[in-house]
């Protein structure tokens, strides 16, 4: 497939035609890569070629960097009144809303994911986001400080954006991703040169005409397909970028930031794996609990960063809960498939990297002497589709229980105590959520004061909401997104120290 | 009884909105036009002739009784803490997506019932009030209480809840944008409304009220209540239903607020109040620039505005320029009919209003100051008065000490920093004041020097929704605007949670 028109028409299952353009997105403007280099992007149901983009080489990067540089100091950053960040943002959303359905279906058809979750969870969650954020361009203050210097000397801290910022997101929710890295930094000021993932760029691409619509001036956005080692490697050692904003693996989050710092010390923030402890305590509704287990697991086929991985489930009731968590997991069972299909709950993994690595990890677990207490295979035909999958009998040090998997794979484990419990729980480099389930109110204070989390849940799992801040621990990232923090990312304080009194006095 | 209905044709205006209006003047109350429960009614008056222009229900305590009932079973059911701050922004951003689809026919009756120029009314009074809205909206899910570690043996941490069930009483002067400071921080932050608008200028409320059903309010959420100051006023500073009111007016009027809330249920109280602000001409102020500023301090909105520059101080020793060129600026200001494109000043609001303002200007003359310019009406219908300069005044004068409330400016010599700035704060009031000088050390030492609200420096009369505005001393208590004005709708509540103490006994 040529990309010679920088553009492809595609036709959905449900019989929608869309015009998608696949040029690199600078300026405004869609345009090939300098050397001419493209992808291609894989339907993960057919295994067919969905379109080929442009991708970008470091030369590409360098003239996006240098557009939204350009835009940062002559129409963007102080060049605009924070009034008119918000109103660009607020009509961004607008668009979004307008055209969320076909939004919705691209992310399906490129990521692999329920076009029915896509247009109920997906378009709606990053619509509010962006609306939220709208909302703050107006409302970064600064402190005025009285200073303790004799009455005729202040203090004040300006909150100034920060700069050009790269911010490089991940093929598991394009459009959310999308939102909530340029949600803040635009309306903090910044500019932006996103780079989507290689393997599902569709939905961000289709996103950059809706930047032109909402009136953004050109270069404040600029967004370019590129490989990770090639795009996101020169973002983050460039050295006119002033930040770099990366969610990922932990791996290629550890090249970033030796990156950001051997080249200009760019701030950076990193939204990373995770191997999230799920708890059920023998106190917990068990219906309820294992709703929110295979819910934490299998949804998005558990390519989530935060996906709930690791149960913990107490001694006296496990016989119990399991029986309830198979129960809930037929019905995913059920629910995954093609992704278009009414009432679908899931689609095909992503890649068949991904597929293979999900397969590899399940038969580490079975020679090491773990049993597949349900699923464990992937499905017959075509398409990188792998069952809802839940493994026990398994020991902490097993490759399954240490390390992210990132699909819909559960390893059981039981426990005796809270005070051991939390032990295990925290018992991981990771640390970006946890949940668990109790109906004892001291126990709740005392287990989520010391679960090392960025995020707790508690007799719930996996809900966000544009306003909390999200984020991980230990090596589960840097940083948090979502909420007021979010806009910390993207600000500089000055600090204005002013002299009123005329004098000359040391 | 039905209420009676307004229909306005606008089509042979001379400029701005030439479609037609055509709405109910009852009350709005649970989303529904009602009328007055003892079928009241109140004259409104097209200021710029002088004649009749409608006739609206006047609601008395039986109206507000209705309303305030209505706002609370809202409040119980389907707002406060049962709407989140997500539900509420997006019915706010519709608000003000459906006050802009309606910018020209709110501002064409805006000028119409208040006077205003009509381009003034299109460009400021509109525009800043959908603004006002929209960043009042995106605040509705960002209203954060505070975790606060104490010791391992507690959880505490605040939450902040709204009101419930408040009163909002808005005067003439800027009847839209008076409804959009006190909307918006209100509806941000969950609470329910009674609204009551000026008796005299209520055409925008209403129209408002249309856009609120229209943008998806569930009913009783927002209540419009058209009545008098002194009955449907009263009822709602003393409603023992209401936990707090917020009025903009005359000092006079706001301590009869006070007084009410305190003798009624103590309800809370924040008034923004009148005004004498002084604006201040330094010695090295860019003087051309200087003039334009303090006339356009005096006579933008003809004069009635809580914080006009209404007292003008000028260093001696650029005084006769200042006083020369400022004549020649307030002589040429286009006093006029405001549907003419050219006109910056309309007339005064009402009746009274205009009476108020000549018998001031009377008292001035009799009291031995010089009537240097104007002081007369402006032509022969409508209630116009001429810009008006007063010199050689004393601060014992009536006209120094007390609000006009009209394109009426006394000026005055001083002689010194220290002089100037106790003659600035020689006044009950403290709402706003202005200091033109060219040196920065001295316009920061000056503001900080001088007791008001607001300090403009090389400017007058601009305001912005995101910085706080209210008065220091008689010219009121809390603030408007900005983050500020959300508190004035909220209640902390500590919540304490025992973790681990054992009962001390």
């Amino acid at each position: 497939m040529s990309n010679e028109n920088l553009s492809v028409e595609l036709t959905f299952p449900t019989g929608r035609k869309l015009n998608v353009p696949t040029g690199l997105f600078i300026d405004n403007k869609f345009v090939p890569s300098v050397g001419g280099k493209t992808i291609d992007s894989i339907n993960p149901v057919t295994e067919d070629v969905l379109a080929t983009v442009s991708n970008a080489t470091v030369e590409d990067v360098d003239i996006a960097v240098a557009s939204s540089r350009k835009a940062f100091n002559t129409v963007w950053g102080r060049n605009i009144t924070p009034v008119q960040r918000g109103k660009l943002l607020f009509k961004l959303a607008d668009l979004m809303e307008r055209d969320s359905d076909a939004l919705a279906e691209l992310e399906a058809l490129d990521n692999g994911k329920s076009a029915e979750i896509a247009k109920s969870v997906d378009l709606p969650d990053s619509i509010a986001c962006i609306r939220y954020y709208a909302g703050w361009a107006d409302k970064i203050a600064g402190q005025t400080i009285e200073v303790d210097d004799g009455g005729l000397k202040s203090s004040m801290t300006r909150v100034e954006p920060l700069g050009v910022c790269g911010q490089i997101i991940p093929w598991n929710y394009n459009i959310m991703m999308l939102a909530w890295k340029i949600g803040p930094a635009l309306a903090a000021g910044c500019t932006v040169v996103l780079k989507p993932s290689e393997l599902t760029p569709l939905p961000a691409l289709k996103l950059c005409e809706l930047f032109v619509e909402a009136g953004f001036p050109p270069g404040v956005f600029n967004c370019i397909v590129s490989e990770g080692a090639v795009g996101g490697a020169a973002l983050s050692a460039h050295m006119d970028v002033d930040k770099v904003a990366f969610t990922g693996s932990t791996v290629t989050g550890k090249k970033i930031m030796a990156a950001a710092s051997a080249s200009n010390l760019k701030k950076v923030t990193l939204e990373l794996g995770g191997k999230s402890a799920h708890i059920v305590f023998k106190s917990a509704n068990l219906k309820q609990a294992a709703t929110a287990v295979t819910g934490g697991i299998f949804l998005n086929q558990g390519q989530d960063c935060v996906a709930g991985s690791r149960l913990y489930v107490q001694s006296s009731v496990y016989d119990a809960f399991i029986t309830e968590l198979v129960a809930s997991a037929k019905e995913w069972t059920e629910g995954y498939g093609d992704p278009f299909k009414p009432g679908a709950l899931g689609g095909p993994l992503v890649s068949k990297l991904q597929r293979d690595k999900v397969a590899g990890y399940v038969d580490s677990a079975k020679e090491a002497g773990a049993k597949i207490v349900y699923g464990g295979e992937k499905y017959p035909g075509k398409g990188w589709f792998w069952m809802p999958t839940i493994i026990g009998d398994v020991k902490q040090d097993m490759k399954v229980v240490k390390e992210e998997i990132f699909g819909p794979v559960l390893v059981v484990s039981k426990f005796e105590t809270e005070d051991e419990v939390i032990a295990l729980a925290n018992n991981s480099t990771y640390g970006l959520g946890a949940g668990f389930h109790s109906r004892d109110a001291n126990q709740c204070q005392r287990v989520l004061a010391k679960l090392e989390a960025g995020t707790v849940w508690v007799n719930q799992y996996g809900i966000l909401y544009n306003n909390t801040p999200f984020g991980g621990y230990k090596q589960s990232g840097m940083g948090r997104e979502l909420g007021s923090y979010a806009l910390d990312n993207y600000t500089q304080i000055k600090s204005v120290m002013w002299d009123y009194s005329d004098k000359s006095e040391v | 009884m039905a209420p009676p209905q307004f229909t306005y044709d606008f089509s042979n205006s001379k400029a701005g909105f030439k479609g037609k209006s055509d709405f109910s003047l009852g009350l709005f109350i649970d989303n529904k036009w009602v009328d007055a429960v003892d079928g009241g009614r109140l004259d409104i008056v097209n200021p710029t002739s002088g004649k009749h222009l409608a006739t609206i229900a006047g609601a008395n305590e039986k109206d507000i009784d209705i309303a305030v009932a209505a706002a609370q079973k809202a409040y119980d059911t389907a707002w406060g803490l049962k709407a989140s701050g997500t539900q509420r922004a997006r019915l706010m951003l519709k608000l003000a997506d459906l006050m802009e689809q309606n910018a020209d026919e709110l501002a064409a009756l805006e000028s119409l019932n208040n006077g205003k120029s009509v381009t003034i009314a299109r460009n400021v009074d509109v525009n800043d009030s959908i603004n006002c809205i929209r960043y009042y909206a995106g605040f509705a899910d960002k209203i954060h209480g505070k975790t606060i570690e104490t010791n391992d043996a507690k959880f505490t941490y605040t939450r902040l809840e709204p009101i419930g069930v408040v009163g909002q009483i808005v005067p003439w002067n800027f009847p839209l944008l008076m409804l959009a400071w006190k909307w918006g921080p209100a509806l941000a932050t969950g609470n329910s409304i009674v609204f009551k608008p000026s008796e005299w200028t209520p055409l925008t409320a209403i129209r408002m009220a249309e856009l609120v059903a229209e943008a998806g309010f569930p009913p009783g959420v927002v209540n419009v209540v058209t009545g008098l100051g002194n009955s449907a006023g009263a009822a709602i500073s003393g409603h023992m239903g209401i936990g707090k009111v917020a009025f903009t007016g005359s000092t006079l009027v706001g301590r009869h607020v006070m007084k009410a809330a305190a003798g009624s249920n103590l309800k809370k109280v924040t008034l923004e109040l009148g005004g004498k602000s002084p604006t201040l001409i330094m010695d090295d102020s860019n003087l051309d620039e200087a003039v334009k500023w303090a006339a356009f301090g005096i006579v933008f909105n003809h004069g009635q505005t809580c914080c006009a520059g209404s007292r003008v101080f000028v260093h001696e020793s650029a005084y006769d320029k200042f006083l020369e060129k400022f004549t020649e600026v307030l002589k040429n200001v286009k006093v006029g009919d405001p549907f003419e494109p050219e006109t910056f000043q309309g007339p005064q609001v009402s009746q009274v209003q205009f009476d108020r303002i000549m018998n001031h200007i009377s008292i001035g003359k009799n009291e031995g100051a010089t009537c240097h310019l104007g002081g007369e009406r402006h032509g022969t219908e409508g209630f116009f008065i001429q810009p008006t300069i007063f010199t050689d005044v004393k601060p014992s004068m009536t006209i120094i000490k007390e609000e006009i409330f009209g394109p009426v400016v006394a000026v005055a010599k001083f002689k010194d920093d220290d002089d100037i700035i106790a003659m600035a704060n020689d006044t009950m009031y403290g709402l706003a004041a202005a200091v033109f000088t060219k040196d920065i050390n001295k316009a920061i030492t000056t503001a900080n020097r001088i007791h008001s609200g607001t300090v403009w420096i090389n400017e007058y009369n601009t305001l912005k929704h995101q910085v706080p505005f209210g008065g220091y001393k008689q010219s009121g208590m809390g603030r408007e605007l900005g983050d500020a004005a959300l508190e004035n709708y909220l209640e902390v509540k500590s919540v304490h949670v025992n973790l681990s103490s054992p009962p001390p006994f």
